[in-house]
């Protein structure tokens, strides 16, 4: 069954497999000079101009697989010898496509008259004065205007990369939010995430001794994940990898939803503090709002502190769908409780390193959380998660939230609630759930495949295996 | 002494609750709070076909369920202490 959804997913995992190889072999400072010969061995190209400029840009894939550059603090970089330098004109007429027709309407739709003929009757677009509104594009009725745009600006919704004179992309460190949008949608795989996966291996090895112990925290999204194998068999496989158990982050989400609901009702407004690329959006874009994101730790750090105080020998190590949780685990105030963080991608890679088969291995269990822990993992999620935390503890109040699927979306609502709450005014909602991802964390870059409302099924069926109904039980049941 | 109860979703889905409170209870009956100390732990690695896992100071017991908890904790904990 195929695992990734593109090409570009599957080198990058051929590049971290071979990588992870080397390094269970110890083996990878002598040999990751020959990685990329792995994997182009032969004389003629399979992707670009020539094998020597392939080879070129997979020798920077295996230093991203090995931790990317140290002095840049973000986890998501571009290989600029990778970028492709798409055109990012903007509008433009497709010269074969204008019939040099009579109606004018791409004319007639421009209300900043960009739009000029030459003598032989054939529209074109004068950049000085466009303003980029499409207005041509939807009247032509050739279809024969189109909008130049790089695919990583075009995902990029918070404005951080740049491609100032047709240069390869540039990310804005102090813009972007590390949601790994742009990872996904470049076809030519020329911006990607740093992995950590040595520092994993690393910890897997040294746990051999019996004097630490790794956990493996996994995000709820791994429901719609690994679906050429039962979550059982996955679990199987963490252990089978050298992990010592596997623990919700889910169960972190019933106790972030307990918190946080009461967080909501003492200050009457709050936003959602899970999702790090919303967080980090709010830092840097709307700081305004910095004191009405709640003080909790997100799921991921919750399980984590939780796991610490039950083993003091434990690592953690976090799986999911997501590249900005990579950042997350940096902050000062997640560092002592989160060990490193991998993707789906990045497991994959690993598990297959090492051989493991999932399909062929027998089913362990997974059940810390509730149904409502579960469900933190698509949009809508976690308002549904407070509102149920509010009942369960009999607390008198009203969620009233606003649910933000998408970067696009929490923009637009933390602008208009920033505007109101400076002049004293309450918005009409009091909760905003912050979801950078499209869907949700179901959605992620790190996913192995991507798809909102399959994922979505698959999540809540998931929730609803759970063995305890409320958030309260599933809490209850580890607090000892 | 210190009693670690398995809360790892094995035992979870075999009553490890069930048992939590039933160590809890028995513990408040016999006025053990000082001598005893309650835990719980994210799998000891003994996962067993039936029952909860519970570690006693070093040592291991599997199978726990909460059918033989009264002879267990007359055994292992009323009789040590």
């Amino acid at each position: 069954m195929r695992k990734f959804d593109t090409k570009v997913q599957h080198l990058k995992y051929q590049v971290l497999r071979e990588v992870a190889k080397e390094a269970w072999d110890d083996t990878l400072l002598e040999n990751f000079l020959d990685i990329p010969k792995i994997i182009v061995p032969g004389d003629e190209p399979t992707m670009r101009c020539c094998v020597n400029k392939e080879r070129a840009i997979l020798s920077e894939r295996v230093k991203m697989a090995m931790g990317g550059t140290r002095e840049n603090p973000n986890n998501i970089e571009v290989l600029p010898m990778a970028c492709d330098k798409c055109p990012a004109s903007g509008y433009e007429v497709v010269a074969d496509s204008c019939r040099n027709c009579l109606a004018h309407s791409c004319e007639d739709s421009c209300k900043f008259g960009a739009v000029y003929f030459d003598h032989d009757h054939r529209a074109h677009i004068d950049k000085d004065k466009c303003k980029n509104c499409g207005q041509c594009a939807q009247n032509c009725s050739f279809s024969a205007i189109v909008k130049r745009e790089r695919p990583c600006m075009k995902a990029c919704k918070v404005k951080a990369i740049s491609a100032e004179g047709g240069k390869s992309a540039s990310i804005d460190n102090s813009k972007c939010i590390q949601c790994g949008a742009c990872v996904y949608k470049c076809p030519f795989g020329a911006i990607t995430d740093k992995s950590y996966i040595l520092n994993v291996i690393d910890m897997l090895k040294k746990s051999n001794d019996g004097k630490s112990r790794v956990y493996a925290v996994v995000a709820p999204a791994i429901y719609s994940q690994f679906k050429h194998a039962k979550l059982g068999q996955v679990v199987s496989g963490l252990k089978a990898l050298g992990f010592h158990t596997v623990v919700e982050a889910a169960l972190g989400g019933d106790m972030v939803a307990l918190k946080e609901s009461r967080e909501l009702a003492e200050k009457g407004f709050l936003t959602t503090s899970c999702c790090p690329a919303f967080v980090a959006y709010i830092k840097s874009q709307v700081p305004d709002m910095l004191p009405y994101v709640s003080h909790n730790f997100s799921p991921m750090v919750e399980m984590a502190k939780f796991i610490k105080e039950t083993d003091k020998d434990a690592r953690v190590v976090f799986i999911g769908p997501c590249t900005a949780k990579k950042g997350e685990a940096k902050l000062e105030k997640s560092k002592p409780h989160i060990d490193e963080v991998l993707t789906f991608e990045e497991l994959q890679a690993l598990f297959d390193s090492r051989e493991i088969e999932l399909e062929k291995l027998d089913e362990d269990c997974l059940d810390n959380a509730s149904y409502y822990g579960r469900i933190f993992a698509r949009s809508g999620g976690v308002s549904e998660a407070a509102a149920q935390a509010l009942k369960e503890q009999g607390i008198d109040f009203e969620a009233k939230p606003l649910v933000c699927n998408g970067i696009e979306e929490c923009m637009k609502a933390l602008l208009v609630a920033s505007k109101k709450l400076k002049a004293g005014q309450m918005p009409e909602y009091n909760f905003i759930e912050g979801m950078a991802c499209l869907g949700g964390c179901i959605n992620g870059a790190g996913c192995l495949t991507h798809s909102e409302v399959k994922n979505k099924m698959e999540v809540d069926k998931y929730g609803k295996e759970a063995m305890e109904k409320s958030i309260k039980d599933a809490v209850n049941a580890v607090m000892v | 002494m210190i009693i670690q109860i398995c809360i790892g979703s094995s035992c979870h889905l075999k009553g490890s609750y069930e048992l939590v409170e039933k160590f809890k209870n028995a513990i408040e009956a016999h006025d053990l709070e000082a001598e005893v100390t309650l835990a719980g732990s994210f799998c000891t690695g003994k996962c067993n076909r039936e029952g909860v896992t519970v570690q006693i100071d070093d040592e291991i017991y599997t199978g726990i369920t909460p059918e033989d908890f009264k002879d267990f904790f007359k055994e292992k904990v009323l009789a040590k202490i």
